[in-house]
């Protein structure tokens, strides 16, 4: 009885901060749609909200420990539907990333991420020694590196390294040898550059990063989207234009300003004050999560809520980082504050994972 | 349950604080960059926003209309739109570069050798691409916003010049503004693509006809599109300009000019203000108020008839026997030869041991100031020059107003030539020859004049030796008078001379027998002849017939009436004709006079009621002349 009681039980904090961050997503969802003929995405927003919500009670109620013994069963799953997805998949905006579930086009990609912290999560835990060996690296670069190159093909930059923090920071809490992360970064340096070199990148996303290097070149190219997001930004001062009363967001300046550039469209409107505040609510966040972390009753679950951790870190970062100009235009979405359903949901379902180690907490 | 679940395991606590560090440390570095971005540069990134949104459209201001001396409208202004392409885009124009020429009916070289040439400029600065749009261009236009927005319309006020080339090289033209005129105004007081006046009155009163450009600023949203006006800054207007011409006589000097190459100025000698200026063959301002082509532009230049010239005051010939009046006063003011001078005229004579021919071969006996004035005397003029010497003349022909600019309120005025010895050290080094001031008394050799120079003149002498500043706006001020004293006795006799001219069977009788016919010999029309060899005698006397054919004469007509306190004076000059002055020239001055008194009598004028067939009235004015051709100097 004392358990059950006891699974009832979420993190309302963590809760409270998601619900918080959602509430300003939806805020600028409408403010960045409703004078226009997107108007009314909030209330969809709002559905992809309580589905994933759904889903996260549901997560959160699953035994973890089940799901970890799946984890071969769901990392092979996954593949698979990469590899529909590129076969078979809905073509948006010129990349197959979406296949049809329930009248729905699901982003794929967005559950391997999912699966892919289950999976690093059970193969860190099963590490007995203190330091990972150069085979243990190897493991893990090519159960990351699989799903990663899949989701490349299709091709998805973004979200196929949205995958490799949770590998970096498993192995960093796992206890990586000094010597072998700079061989690791080293290597990263090296396939970078010949990523760059070779033919492994498509034109957009060659011209996307460099654009990123000097997006002044081409104002209404590449580039142009970064410009109009700086002057967004900057234009926004202190306090912001105000509710709605964002001119580059209002008269569709800022690009894609209700999804990949929301918190463009919020700097202008609430200024660095609404920034910093929705910053913080990120911070918090993450700082909730590693609290969820070390609070954890074993390993797995720490890597568990550490590898969700490390993918909002790096989606906050990288997207953030875009909207200010010091990061590539990736499509990576804000998490919990970009319009769509797919990554909405992960993130939920990414936080029933969280609460479920969370409940488990006491339990031995 | 398996191996990798247990409490046994301990949790890596360092690394985890380790990691809220670097999280923390994360948001650090995030909020850095939002504070650069939106505290430090926020002014900055304001403007470029506001550049964003905000879209300048200049509203062109209306150039002030041109009205005649009586406030009739002959320059003024309709409504157009010009498309405009915004170049910042080159990618863009490229690509966008098929659906733009067939959209709007533009060849695709013209476009390009557009951008070439703009590659230049600033890239903000769009180019004109079609300056003035047909109603399928505006459709086009508008129904391509979304994707095409790089071109964008902007409404014009154009010229309207009159038909026919009215008055066309006073009124001159307008154009864009050159990248000199905007090197010279510093960039503060045109921009390119400003419409600027090139040539005639419309460059000259630039100053006045030119209104304050107003400004539309309108909120664009992303593609371009206007979502609403910000607020209007009202263009001024340009101030109209009210001219001396009339209209009337302005119509009838060009219907007497038609088919000729030549030009007719008539002002008021009483003040200056000029009442017709006309000079053929014309162009039509309106090729220039849009936008002229290369090829029309090089046609008008190349025109061996130079078409662009305004021959009343560009046209710089020498004056033939016109002269002789300037030199009448120059005989009789400096009693040198002494009034009553009498010569014994066979036909020719010798001077410094150079055989000199009258024009007429038969003679004109014992001729004295007046028959020689009456009947153009070349021999009795031959002899008064070679005792007036070239100082006396070219200090008379100085002082009488030729040799210098009159100051007529039109760019480009020619000063014309009056020869002295300084002038022949100076530009041919070596000493004026004494059998130069022979010809120089009959008007030839290194002398020219223009034909307002020329109306100015006799003008002046009629009026006793005052000569105004000729003008063509009406209160133009202040109206420059030269006072140059000519004793009463010497007006007299000059005017009784070119009175006889006309009425005492002179070499302008046929402008008498006009007047004739419309009983208007009663004005006392005065005037002068002149004719002029367009080549010297000896280079005549190497052609052959038939070449001696193919070179006209340039022959003038000056006249002025009343006798006494003239208050119309008019100059006719027709270039290149077979006919000399008495038949080619007298009868246009005659006929204009003709339509001055008319009007002034308030008959309607008739000249204006043939308007029907001018061309035909022009030959048969040509071809009566010819029939009844007699060599008339």
């Amino acid at each position: 009885m004392r358990e059950r009681e006891r699974s009832f039980e979420l993190d309302w904090w963590l809760l409270f901060i998601v619900m918080a961050i959602c509430s300003v997503g939806l805020m600028e969802i409408y403010s960045a749609t409703h004078n226009g003929p997107l108007h009314g995405m909030q209330w969809k927003q709002l559905v992809w909200i309580g589905i994933g919500f759904a889903g996260m009670l549901v997560l959160s109620r699953i035994d973890y420990g089940g799901l970890l013994d799946q984890s071969l069963l769901l990392y092979l799953l996954s593949l698979g539907a990469l590899a529909v997805a590129l076969v078979v998949g809905n073509k948006h905006f010129g990349a197959r990333r979406w296949i049809a579930i329930w009248g729905f086009d699901l982003q794929v990609s967005e559950l391997v991420k999912l699966i892919i912290i289950i999976v690093l999560a059970r193969y860190f835990s099963e590490l007995r020694t203190e330091r990972l060996t150069l085979a243990d690296l190897f493991k893990i670069g090519l159960l990351v590196g699989v799903p990663a190159g899949l989701i490349l093909l299709q091709p998805d930059l973004g979200t196929a390294m949205v995958l490799v923090p949770v590998a970096i920071a498993g192995a960093f809490l796992a206890g990586i040898d000094w010597k072998h992360a700079v061989g690791v970064l080293a290597l990263g340096a090296v396939v970078a550059v010949v990523g760059w070199n070779g033919h492994f990148l498509k034109p957009y996303q060659k011209q996307r990063l460099a654009t990123f290097l000097n997006p002044e070149n081409s104002p209404r190219g590449a580039g142009y989207q970064i410009l109009q997001s700086e002057i967004a930004v900057g234009s926004g001062g202190f306090w912001g234009t105000g509710f709605s009363k964002g001119s580059q967001n209002q008269l569709g300046f800022v690009p894609v300003r209700y999804s990949d550039f929301i918190l463009a469209a919020l700097a202008e409107e609430q200024g660095f004050f609404g920034v910093l505040i929705t910053l913080l609510l990120y911070l918090a966040l993450l700082l909730r999560l590693v609290d969820n972390a070390q609070k954890a009753k074993d390993r797995a679950g720490m890597f568990l809520v550490m590898g969700v951790a490390a993918i909002f870190a790096f989606q906050v970062l990288v997207n953030a980082g875009m909207v200010i100009g010091y990061m590539p235009v990736t499509g990576i979405p804000l998490p919990f504050m970009s319009y769509g359903g797919s990554s909405t949901i992960f993130g939920f379902l990414a936080l029933g994972l969280v609460m479920n180690v969370r409940t488990k907490r006491f339990v031995n | 349950m398996a191996n990798w679940i247990g409490g046994d395991q301990k949790l890596p606590q360092g690394r985890l604080i380790l990691v809220s560090y670097v999280v923390v440390l994360e948001f650090i570095l995030l909020l850095i960059g939002f504070w650069k971005l939106q505290i430090v540069q926020s002014g900055h990134f304001a403007d470029l926003a506001e550049k964003n949104r905000i879209r300048s459209i200049p509203i062109i201001a209306p150039r002030g209309k041109i009205l005649d001396r009586y406030g009739r409208v002959i320059v003024d202004n309709y409504p157009s739109f010009s498309i405009l392409l915004l170049r910042d885009d080159p990618v863009q124009i490229k690509k966008d570069l098929p659906q733009i020429t067939s959209g709007l009916n533009v060849t695709a070289e013209d476009l390009n050798q557009q951008l070439l040439e703009a590659r230049d400029e600033p890239k903000f600065q769009p180019i004109i691409v079609k300056p003035e749009a047909t109603d399928a261009d505006l459709a086009f236009v508008e129904s391509h916003r979304a994707d095409l927005p790089e071109l964008e319309l902007m409404m014009v006020q154009r010229r309207k010049y009159p038909p026919n080339d009215f008055l066309a090289h006073v009124i001159g033209y307008v154009g864009e503004v050159s990248p000199e005129q905007l090197e010279q105004s510093g960039g503060d007081r045109y921009k390119p693509g400003d419409i600027v006046g090139k040539a005639g009155l419309e460059r000259e009163y630039n100053d006045i006809l030119t209104g304050t450009d107003g400004m539309r600023r309108v909120i664009v949203n992303s593609i371009g599109k206007p979502v609403r006006t910000l607020d209007d800054t009202e263009p001024i207007p340009g101030k109209p300009i009210q001219l001396t011409i009339d209209a009337d006589l302005q119509e009838v000097a060009e219907r007497e000019l038609a088919g000729t190459i030549g030009a007719m100025v008539a002002i008021n000698p009483q003040n200056g203000e000029v009442l017709a200026m006309a000079s053929r063959p014309a162009f039509d301002a309106n090729d220039f108020s849009v936008r002229i082509s290369r090829k029309e532009w090089t046609d008008l230049n190349d025109n061996p008839n130079k078409p662009l010239l305004n021959r009343a005051i560009q046209a710089q010939l020498a004056p033939g026997s016109v002269f002789k009046i300037l030199e009448s006063v120059a005989m009789l003011e400096s009693g040198t030869p002494p009034p009553d001078f009498h010569v014994f005229c066979p036909g020719y004579g010798v001077f410094y041991g150079q055989v000199r021919h009258d024009w007429d071969p038969k003679g004109h006996g014992e001729v004295s100031l007046h028959n020689a004035i009456v009947h153009s005397c070349d021999i009795f003029f031959y002899n008064v020059g070679e005792r007036l010497g070239i100082d006396k003349i070219s200090y008379y022909a100085s002082s009488l107003g030729l040799g210098a600019r009159t100051g007529v309120d039109l760019p480009s005025e020619e000063p014309g030539l009056v020869p002295s010895q300084e002038w022949e050290e100076r530009v041919y080094h070596h000493k004026w020859y004494p059998g130069s001031t022979i010809s120089l008394a009959i008007g030839q050799g290194p002398i020219d004049a223009t034909p307002i120079q020329l109306v100015r003149s006799v003008a002046g002498i009629a009026m006793g030796g005052v000569f105004y500043q000729p003008h063509l706006l009406k209160d133009f001020s202040p109206v420059k008078v030269v006072r140059f004293a000519i004793s009463p006795g010497t007006v007299d006799q000059v005017t009784d001379g070119m009175y006889g001219v006309v009425n005492e069977g002179g070499t302008g009788v046929f402008a008498y027998d006009v007047l004739k016919q419309a009983k208007l010999q009663d004005i006392q029309f005065c005037g002068k002849t002149g004719t002029a060899q367009t080549i010297s005698n000896k280079g005549l006397l190497r052609l052959t017939a038939a070449e001696r054919h193919s070179f006209g004469y340039n022959t003038w007509f000056v006249g002025f009436a009343p006798r006494r306190n003239p208050e119309i004076a008019v100059a006719v000059l027709v270039q290149d004709t077979h006919l000399e002055a008495g038949g080619a020239a007298a009868p246009l001055a005659a006929r204009f006079m003709k339509a001055y008194y008319e009007k002034k009598l308030g008959q309607p004028i008739q000249e204006l009621q043939a308007k029907a067939a001018p061309s035909k009235a022009a030959s048969q004015t040509q071809e009566a002349a010819a029939a009844s051709a007699a060599r008339d100097q």
